[in-house]
C-alpha cells in the first residue's frame, strides 16, 4: 500500500493537470453554449493538434535527457513539407515512395543534429537553434518562397481521411466502426488489466485494492466509450487519430516499460550516475534526437497534407508549442521527470484553450496571452509545490 | 551577561510529519569553542537553521538570546548583522570571482556605489594574513583546493566582524594538514575572543579542540559535557550519540579466504587534465575470494582514481596495465563490460554521481543490473519491484516504500540503496570508496555488516576509505597508497595506525604527496 501512496504522490502533477484539463473544458463546454464538445468539433480539436501531438511525443523524449529542448522542429516540419510538395507534386513521383523517403530524410536530420549534440557535446539548444535557421532557409530556397499545391487525393487523406465505415454504411446515424473499435479496444483494455490483476495476485505482486481497480476500469472504459461516441456521432476515425493513437501508445511503452526508457530518465536524473551504471549517455542523447528527426519528418507529411500545400511559412512557432506541451503536463525542465501522457494532456490543454477562445470569438493577440500565463503558472505551481514539500 | 553569548531555550521546530527538534536548549559561553555532534538526522543544522534565521521567527517556538538580547531573526542578514556567521558544508562561495571578490561579497569596499579595488584587495590580504592562507587576493575561488576555500569562508566572516562563528562539518573534506591549520586557527580565533559552534562528525578533533560539547539526538538535547572535566574521551560521545554502550564498533567475522579472485600488475594511468602527470604508478594488487581488502591513504593519494580507471575507465587516460579475474586476463574497456566481468564499483559521491536522486529507490536498484528484470528489452516490472523489496527488507533500508524518491532519504539509507544497486549485479569483486563518508554510527554499523556478508558469500571486497579505525577494524588486508604509488602492505594481525601512518609519512618523504 505503501508504494501505491508514493507512486500517487510522485505523479501528483500529472493528476492536477489532468482535472485542469476536465475544469477547463467544462468551462468552454458552458462558455461557448455547448459547442464545444460537439462531435464535429471534437474531431476538429484532434484534426488540427495532430503536429503537436506528434512533436510533443518526440520532444519529451529530449527533455528526458536532461531538459534539452529540440528548437529546429518547427523549421523541419517545414522543410520535409517543401520536400514532400517537390518529390510529389513538381517531380511527380508516388506517394508512397515519397513518404518513404521524406522519412529517411527526417532520420538523417535527426542523426545530423543527434551526432554535434550527442558525440561533439554541443548544447542542444545552439545546435537545434542553428538547425531553426538552416532548415528554415533551405525550406525557403527549395521553394522559391512559393506555395506549391494542390497534394493528390491519397495524400491529403492522411490528415483529413477517415477510416470508411464498413460496417454501418453511409447512410447510417453512428459511424458503426468507430463504435466497435471503441468496444473491442475497451475490451482488450479490461481484460489485459484482469489477467494482469489476475498473475499478480496468484504471485504474490503488489496489486491494486478491488475498489481502485474498479475506479480505474470505469473510468478508462469511460473516456473510451465517450471517445468512440463523439467520433462515431460525427465521421468516424480520422486517419490521423490512428497515428497519433499508435505513436502514443508505442512510445509510452518504450518510456515506461523498455530497457533504454528507463535510461533516458536515469540520465536525466543524474548523467554522471547513469554512466558509472554502464550506460552509455552518448548513445542515448543520440538516439533521442535521432527519434526526434523522425517524429518531426511524421509531423511535417501531416501538417503538408492537412495544408494541402508545401508552404515556406508552415511550422512557424510548432517546437514552442511542443516544448509548452511537455512543461504544461509536466515534465522537468532538467529532465528525468515527464510522460508521454503528460504531454497528451498539455497539448490537449493548450488545444482546448485555443479551440474553445476561437468559438468565442477571442483574438489571436488573447489568446497567446493567456497561453503564456498558462504555461508559467503550471510551471510554477509545480516548481512552488516541490519546494513546499521539502 | 558575562557567561553566555547565546542561549537557546526549549526551541521546537515541526516539519510536516516530523518533528525536528523538541524542546532543545544550548547555551554557548562567551569565547569557547562549543561542539555540537550527533547522528545524521540529530536535528544539528535545524538547530543552525534556527540560529540563522534560515527558519524564520515564528516559524519555531522557543526563545533566542543572544548577546543577552532575545532575537526574533527573520532573514540571513539580521544573524549576520548581529555577529552570527554559519558557514555550511557545501561552501558559498562563487567559483569564478576572485578571493577578494568573494570576501566582500555583498560587502563591497566602495565609494559612492563605486567599487574600490585598491582597498578590496589590501583588505583582503589582512584578513587572509588572519587565516593564514598564503595566496593571491586576485586568484579566482575555483583555482583553490576545498581546504584553502574553507579559510576563505573564514575571511570572509571575519570581514563581518564575526562574533559567533559557526562551522558546519568544516573537515569532512580537508586532508589530515589542512584539518590541522583549520583547527588550529579556530583555537587562535578564540584567543582573539571569537566564539565557535563546531559542528563534526569527526570525534577525534572534537575531543582535541572543544571546551564543552552538546550531544543531540532524535532533535533533542541529550547533555553536554565540559571537556575540562578530563574523562571526556570518543566512547563517551558515542555512548550519548546513540544512547547505549557500542561494545563494538565493528561487526564480528570469521574470515574463510579462498585463492585469488582479481588481480592488476603494473597499473599505470595518466591525469586527463595534464596527459603527462602519472596519478597511478605501477600499481598492483590482489584479492582472494572472501576478503575484505584495504586501501588506505590520504586525500590525493590516487585511490579513488584507480578504482575509478579499473572501472571501465571511468577515469584517467592513457591507462595501461594488465588486470586478472580468477587467472584470467580480463579487458575492462568499458563500464558495462567491466559489470558484466563481475566488477562493481560504488563511487564515494553517492549525491553526485551515485544516485538518481530523483528516481525512487527501485529504479535506483535496478538501473545498473536492468537485464535481470527484463526479457528482449522489456521491463518485468513486477519481478523488479520484488527484488527491489528484497533489498529494502535485507538491507533495512528506511522508506515509505520502494517507491520513495532517493533524495528524500536519509544519508545512511541512500548508502544502502547504493551497495543494493552493486550487489544486484552480482559482482564478485566489488570496490567500496569510502561507502560511510557522512552517515551516522548506526548506519556505518550496519553497512559494516552488510560487507562482511558480502565476504562471507565469497565475494572480494576492496575497502577504501580515510578513516584508519574502520578500515582496521575491517579490513583483512590493508595497502597503503601514497602520491599513486601502493607503499606498503599490512595483514590485519600487524596493521596498527600508528603503523600505518608511519608508512605513509615515510613514503612523503621519499617521495613528495603529489607535487609532481
Amino acid at each position: 500500500m505503501g508504494s501505491i501512496k508514493d507512486l500517487l504522490r510522485n505523479n501528483v502533477r500529472q493528476y492536477g493537470m489532468l482535472i485542469a484539463l476536465v475544469f477547463i473544458m467544462l468551462f468552454f463546454q458552458v462558455a461557448t453554449g455547448g459547442v464545444l464538445l460537439v462531435p464535429m468539433n471534437v474531431t476538429n480539436l484532434v484534426l488540427q493538434n495532430a503536429y503537436v501531438f506528434i512533436l510533443a511525443i518526440g520532444m519529451t523524449l529530449c527533455i528526458l535527457t536532461g531538459g534539452n529542448i529540440d528548437l529546429s522542429v518547427g523549421s523541419v516540419v517545414a522543410f520535409i513539407g517543401a520536400l514532400s510538395g517537390t518529390f510529389i507534386i513538381t517531380l511527380d513521383m508516388g506517394v508512397g515512395a515519397s513518404i518513404a523517403l521524406v522519412l529517411a530524410v527526417g532520420l538523417v536530420i535527426g542523426v545530423w543534429q543527434g551526432f554535434w549534440i550527442a558525440y561533439a557535446r554541443i548544447p542542444a539548444f545552439i545546435v537545434t537553434l542553428a538547425g531553426m535557421l538552416t532548415f528554415r532557409g533551405l525550406t525557403v530556397f527549395m521553394l522559391k518562397g512559393l506555395t506549391i499545391g494542390p497534394f493528390p487525393e491519397s495524400f491529403q487523406q492522411i490528415s483529413s481521411g477517415f477510416v470508411p465505415d464498413l460496417i454501418g454504411g453511409e447512410e447510417s446515424l453512428y459511424n458503426w466502426t468507430a463504435l466497435a473499435a471503441g468496444a473491442a479496444l475497451a475490451l482488450l483494455f479490461v481484460l489485459s488489466e484482469s489477467i494482469q490483476r489476475g498473475y499478480r495476485r496468484r504471485n504474490g505482486y503488489e496489486s491494486l485494492p478491488l475498489p481502485l481497480f474498479a475506479a480505474k476500469l470505469a473510468l478508462t472504459v469511460g473516456v473510451i466509450a465517450l471517445a468512440s461516441y463523439w467520433l462515431a456521432s460525427y465521421r468516424g476515425i480520422p486517419v490521423i487519430f490512428i497515428v497519433i493513437g499508435t505513436l502514443v501508445a508505442a512510445y509510452s511503452f518504450l518510456t515506461t516499460r523498455t530497457v533504454p526508457g528507463r535510461y533516458l530518465y536515469a540520465m536525466g536524473g543524474n548523467e554522471k550516475a547513469a554512466q558509472l551504471s554502464g550506460i552509455d549517455t552518448n548513445r542515448v542523447l543520440f538516439l533521442a534526437y535521432v527519434n526526434m528527426g523522425m517524429l518531426s519528418a511524421v509531423a511535417g507529411i501531416a501538417v503538408a497534407s492537412r495544408l494541402n500545400a508545401a508552404s515556406p511559412l508552415a511550422g512557424q512557432n510548432f517546437e514552442l508549442d511542443a516544448i509548452a506541451a511537455c512543461y504544461i503536463g509536466g515534465a522537468s525542465a532538467s529532465g528525468g521527470i515527464g510522460t508521454i501522457v503528460g504531454a497528451i494532456i498539455g497539448a490537449l490543454v493548450m488545444g482546448v484553450l485555443n479551440n474553445g477562445m476561437s468559438i468565442l470569438g477571442i483574438g489571436s493577440d488573447i489568446q497567446q496571452f493567456v497561453k503564456g500565463m498558462v504555461l508559467l503558472l503550471a510551471v510554477a505551481f509545480d516548481v512552488i509545490s516541490k519546494r513546499r514539500a521539502r | 551577561m558575562v557567561g553566555n553569548i547565546l542561549e537557546m531555550r526549549s526551541i521546537t521546530k515541526l516539519f510536516p510529519g516530523v518533528r525536528a527538534l523538541s524542546d532543545v536548549n544550548l547555551s554557548v559561553r562567551r569565547g569557547e569553542i562549543h561542539a555540537l555532534v550527533g547522528e545524521n538526522g540529530a536535528g544539528k543544522s535545524t538547530l543552525m537553521n534556527v540560529l540563522g534565521g534560515v527558519y524564520p521567527h515564528g516559524t519555531y517556538s522557543g526563545q533566542l538570546v543572544f548577546e543577552g538580547e532575545e532575537c526574533s531573526f527573520r532573514t540571513i542578514h539580521d544573524s549576520e548583522r548581529k555577529g552570527i556567521v554559519i558557514i555550511h558544508q557545501e561552501l558559498a562561495l562563487v567559483p569564478y570571482l576572485s578571493v577578494g571578490e568573494n570576501i566582500f561579497l555583498r560587502n563591497e569596499r566602495s565609494r559612492g556605489g563605486v567599487i574600490d579595488w585598491d582597498k578590496t584587495h589590501r583588505d583582503a590580504a589582512k584578513l587572509l594574513e588572519l587565516v593564514g592562507l598564503k595566496e593571491g587576493t586576485r586568484t579566482a575561488v575555483k583555482d583553490l583546493g576545498v581546504g584553502k576555500q574553507q579559510l576563505v569562508e573564514i575571511a570572509k566572516a571575519l570581514s563581518k566582524n564575526v562574533k559567533l562563528l559557526v562551522l558546519d562539518e568544516p573537515t569532512a573534506s580537508l586532508n589530515e594538514d589542512d584539518s590541522e591549520h583549520l583547527l588550529g586557527l579556530l583555537l587562535d580565533l578564540k584567543a582573539k575572543g571569537v566564539t565557535s559552534i563546531l559542528i563534526s562528525h569527526k570525534l577525534g578533533e572534537v575531543v582535541e579542540v572543544a571546551d564543552s560539547i552538546t550531544i543531540l539526538r532524535d532533535g533533542a538535547t541529550i547533555e553536554t559535557l565540559e571537556t575540562s572535566s578530563g574523562d571526556i574521551d570518543e566512547d563517551r560521545i558515542i555512548r550519548g550519540m546513540v544512547g547505549r554502550d557500542l561494545v563494538d564498533r565493528f561487526p564480528r567475522r570469521e574470515p574463510r579466504i579462498g585463492e585469488t579472485a582479481f588481480e592488476i600488475r603494473d597499473w599505470n594511468v595518466y591525469s586527463p587534465l595534464s596527459p603527462d602527470r602519472r596519478i597511478v604508478k605501477d600499481a598492483s594488487l590482489t584479492l582472494r575470494k572472501g576478503e575484505v581488502v584495504g586501501l588506505a591513504g590520504l586525500m590525493g593519494a590516487g585511490r579513488t582514481e584507480l578504482a575509478m580507471s579499473l572501472f571501465g575507465r571511468s577515469y584517467g587516460v592513457r591507462v595501461s596495465g594488465s588486470a586478472f579475474k580468477d587467472g584470467r586476463p580480463v579487458e575492462l574497456r568499458s563500464v558495462r563490460r567491466t559489470i558484466d566481468q563481475g566488477v562493481s564499483y560504488a563511487t564515494e559521491d553517492r549525491k553526485t554521481a551515485g544516485l538518481n536522486l530523483i528516481g525512487d529507490i527501485c529504479e535506483n536498484i535496478t538501473i545498473a543490473g536492468l537485464g535481470k528484470v527484463a526479457e528482449r528489452s522489456v521491463i518485468d516490472r513486477d519481478r523488479e519491484a520484488k527484488v527491489a523489496e528484497d533489498f529494502r527488507s535485507r538491507l533495512k533500508i528506511r522508506s515509505t516504500s520502494i517507491r520513495q524518491k532517493a533524495g528524500d532519504l536519509s544519508g545512511g539509507n541512500q548508502q544502502k540503496v547504493v551497495l543494493s544497486k552493486w550487489i544486484f549485479t552480482m559482482p564478485d569483486v566489488l570496490i567500496l570508496d569510502e561507502p560511510t563518508r557522512g552517515i551516522d554510527v548506526g548506519a556505518k554499523y550496519e553497512i559494516y555488516s552488510i560487507i562482511n556478508q558480502l565476504a562471507d558469500e565469497g565475494k572480494s571486497v576492496l575497502f577504501i576509505s580515510s578513516e584508519l579505525p574502520e578500515i582496521l577494524g575491517i579490513c583483512d588486508r590493508i595497502y597503503v597508497m601514497n602520491d599513486g604509488r601502493i607503499v606498503g602492505e599490512f595483514p590485519r594481525e600487524e596493521a596498527t595506525q600508528e603503523g600505518i601512518m608511519k608508512c605513509i609519512m615515510q613514503s612523503v618523504r621519499e617521495n613528495g604527496n603529489g607535487k609532481h
